[in-house]
C-alpha cells in the first residue's frame, strides 16, 4: 500500500548511452561553463577512464583545467578544502566527478565551498543549510551501484573528530549524470557482482519501505527488472557494453527511486557491518538482503510478495498463487546470490567474507539501531532481532 | 465528540490545533523527564546520550517546540534555548504535529510522509524516536499506543501497569518539586 502523502523529486538530467561522454562538452557550455575541474580518485585514473573524458572534451576544443585524482575511499573535509583551494587558484567554473560514491560525495562538499565561499565545510552541515543554486556540476559514475549521482546527501568525515557529518540540500544533485558503458566495462567481476546488488537492494528496500511511493515504486520495479535480468548476463560475458549500460541505468533509476523512498533495514545492518569490519557495501547488502526481508514479512508481505513481477518476471509471478509470492520472492533473490557465487565467488554469507567473526554480532547489531535508515524500515527492530537475522546471515 | 479525520480533512481549527499541540509537548516533555528518571529502557537510551546534548522537537518556524537537555544522567526541560541543539525534529506545519500528537500517525511515518524535517546527529534521533517510543507504549492505553508506535513492543500488561504506575507517580512528583 502506497503512503497518503509523498514527495518526488529529481531534476537531474540523465544523459545515458553510448558515446555519452561525448555530449560533456555541450552540456558545459550549455551551462555556460567551459573551465572544468575533474574530480577523480587513483584507481579510476590508473585503468584510464579519465583519458577517455579527457579525449571527449578536447576534441571539441575544451579541457579539463586541472585534474585532481587523490580522493580516499572515505571522503574527508581536509580532501574537500584541498580541492576547493585547487579550483579558486586554477580559477575553475565547473565540476566534473568521475568515480563511485566516495569521489561524488568529495565532489558535491567541493562544490558547496566553492559556491557558496569559504574554507570550513562544517558551516553547511545538515539539512536544508545551503539554500541556493550551486556552480555547474556533472557527474561520471564509474560503477553500477551507489546511485550517488541522484541523492541530494553527502556525508563526509570531519578529518578532527572522525565523525561522519551529512550535508542534504537539493542544490547537492548534479546538473547531469552521464552514463557511458565504457566508463563500467573494465569493473572486475566481483564488483560488478557486489554493486549489482547494492543497486537491487536499493530497489527492493524503496519498494517495500515505509516512505514508498508510485513513481519511486515505478523506478525502483524497472531497475529490479534491468538488475535481475543483466547481472548475470554481464557476469558471464564482461565485456558486455550494452548490458553494462543497463545495469548503469538500473543503478540510477535505483538511486532515483532510494533517495525518494528511503532504505531500510538492509542498510542498518550493511552500514554497521562495514563499519565494524570493513567489508564493502555492496556485499554486505547483497548477503544481507534476503534474511531482512524475511524478517520483515510480517508487516510487509504484500509488497515483498509484489517484488516478484519485478524480479522473476509475469510468468513466474503469474503461476504463484498470491499467498506463495513472498516466500517465492526472497527464494528468487536466494537464488541470484547462489548464482552470483557461482559465476565470480561473491560470498553468500557473513562467515564467508572473511572479515567478520560471529564475536562481531553484537556489536553489530548495536550500532545498526542507531542508524537512520532503521527509521523506515516497516518494522523497529529490537537488538535481540537485529542479532537473530545477522546471525541468520552469518 | 470531535469528529477526527487524518490529514488535511481534520476540520479542526488551526488556533485549536496549535494550542492541542502546545500542550501536548508541555505534557510529553514532563513525561519524558520522569521517564528517563524511572524506566529503565529510557534511561538506557539516554545514558548513550553524550552529557549535556540538547534536542528539540518543534513546529516550524519553531515557536512551538520541546526542548530538552541530557543533565546528570537525565532530561530535563529547557525553556527559553536560543544555541543550535544538537539534534531538531521539524514539524513542516502545525497540523503535521497535530496528527502525531493526537496519535494518528507515529514518527516515522510522518518522516516518511515528508511531514518531519530530521537536521543534526542521526544516531541520537533514533534514540530519540525509541524514548518517545517507550515512552508512548508506556504512558498510553494499548489501543491508542498501536496507533502511537511503528511497532509496539512485546510488554506483559502486568509489566506495563507498573511502568505506568512509576512514571506517573515520577511525573506528579516532579511537579510538586517544581512549584
Amino acid at each position: 500500500m502506497a503512503n497518503e502523502y509523498y514527495e518526488f523529486f529529481c531534476p537531474v538530467k540523465m544523459v545515458a548511452g553510448f558515446k555519452a561522454l561525448e555530449h560533456i562538452p555541450f552540456e558545459l557550455s550549455s551551462h555556460n561553463a567551459s573551465r572544468p575541474l575533474i574530480i577523480t580518485d587513483r584507481g579510476v585514473r590508473g585503468v584510464g577512464l579519465v583519458d577517455i573524458v579527457t579525449k571527449a572534451l578536447e576534441a571539441a576544443d575544451m579541457q579539463a583545467i586541472d585534474i585532481f585524482d587523490d580522493v580516499p575511499p572515505d571522503s574527508s573535509m581536509i580532501t574537500v578544502a584541498t580541492i576547493a583551494a585547487l579550483y579558486r587558484e586554477k580559477e575553475c567554473d565547473s565540476i566534473l566527478a568521475i568515480g563511485g560514491g566516495s569521489v561524488i560525495d568529495t565532489a558535491k562538499g567541493v562544490n558547496i565551498l566553492v559556491s557558496e565561499g569559504g574554507d570550513d565545510l562544517r558551516a553547511y552541515s545538515g539539512t536544508g543549510v545551503v539554500k541556493r543554486p550551486l556552480n555547474p556540476f556533472f557527474v561520471i559514475p564509474t560503477t553500477a551501484g551507489t546511485g550517488s549521482e541522484t541523492t541530494n546527501v553527502s556525508v563526509i568525515k570531519d578529518d578532527k573528530t572522525g565523525a561522519k557529518v551529512p550535508f542534504v540540500s537539493p542544490f547537492l544533485l548534479p546538473d547531469a549524470a552521464i552514463l557511458d558503458p565504457r566508463m563500467t566495462l573494465s569493473l572486475p567481476p566481483k564488483i560488478t557482482a557486489a554493486t549489482g546488488m547494492d543497486a537491487l537492494t536499493h530497489a527492493v528496500e524503496s519498494f517495500t519501505g515505509l516512505a514508498k511511493n508510485p513513481i519511486s515504486d515505478a523506478y525502483a520495479a524497472a531497475a529490479m527488472k534491468k538488475v535481475t535480468t543483466y547481472l548475470p548476463e554481464v557476469l558471464k560475458n564482461p565485456s558486455d557494453a550494452a548490458g553494462r549500460l543497463q545495469l548503469a541505468e538500473a543503478s540510477t533509476m535505483a538511486g532515483i527511486a532510494f533517495s525518494n523512498s528511503m532504505v531500510g533495514m538492509v542498510h542498518s545492518l550493511g552500514h554497521s557491518v562495514g563499519a565494524k569490519c570493513h567489508v564493502p557495501h555492496g556485499l554486505c547488502m547483497s548477503i544481507l538482503m534476503p534474511h531482512v526481508l524475511e524478517f520483515n514479512l510480517s508487516e510487509s508481505s504484500e509488497n515483498i510478495g509484489e517484488l516478484l513481477l519485478h524480479i522473476a518476471g509475469s510468468e513466474v509471478y503469474a503461476s504463484t498463487p498470491v499467498a506463495e509470492r513472498p516466500a517465492k520472492s526472497i527464494a528468487t533473490i536466494i537464488a541470484l546470490k547462489e548464482e552470483m557465487y557461482a559465476l565470480c565467488e561473491l560470498p553468500r554469507k557473513l562467515s564467508e567474507t572473511g572479515s567478520v567473526k560471529e564475536s562481531d554480532l553484537e556489536d553489530i547489531a548495536r550500532m545498526a539501531l542507531d542508524d537512520g535508515s532503521m527509521l523506515l524500515n516497516p518494522i523497529d527492530a529490537t537488538f535481540e532481532q537485529a542479532l537473530a537475522v545477522l546471525k541468520k546471515a552469518f | 465528540m470531535i469528529p477526527i479525520k487524518k490529514g488535511f480533512e481534520a476540520d479542526i481549527d488551526y488556533n485549536y490545533q496549535r494550542m492541542y499541540v502546545s500542550g501536548m509537548m508541555q505534557l510529553i516533555s514532563h513525561m519524558l523527564k520522569a521517564g528517563s528518571q524511572v524506566d529503565d529502557v529510557i534511561k538506557a537510551e539516554v545514558a548513550d546520550m553524550p552529557e549535556g546534548f540538547v534536542f528539540r522537537m518543534c513546529v516550524i518556524p519553531g515557536e512551538l517546540n520541546l526542548t530538552m537537555q541530557k543533565q546528570q544522567g537525565a532530561l530535563v526541560n529547557l525553556t527559553n534555548y536560543t544555541d543550535k541543539p544538537d539534534l531538531t525534529m521539524s514539524f513542516k506545519h502545525v497540523t503535521f504535529a497535530f496528527l502525531v500528537f493526537s496519535f494518528q500517525e507515529h514518527t516515522a511515518q510522518a518522516y516518511a510522509n515528508e511531514r518531519l524535517v530530521i537536521d543534526g546527529d542521526v544516531p541520537m534521533s533514533m534514540k530519540v524516536v525509541r524514548c518517545l517510543n517507550r515512552l508512548q507504549t508506556v504512558i498510553l492505553p494499548k489501543v491508542v499506543a498501536k496507533k502511537a508506535v511503528k511497532t509496539y513492543p512485546d510488554l506483559e500488561f502486568i509489566k506495563k501497569i507498573q511502568m505506568t504506575t512509576k512514571t506517573y507517580s515520577q511525573f506528579l512528583l516532579n511537579l510538586v518539586k517544581e512549584r
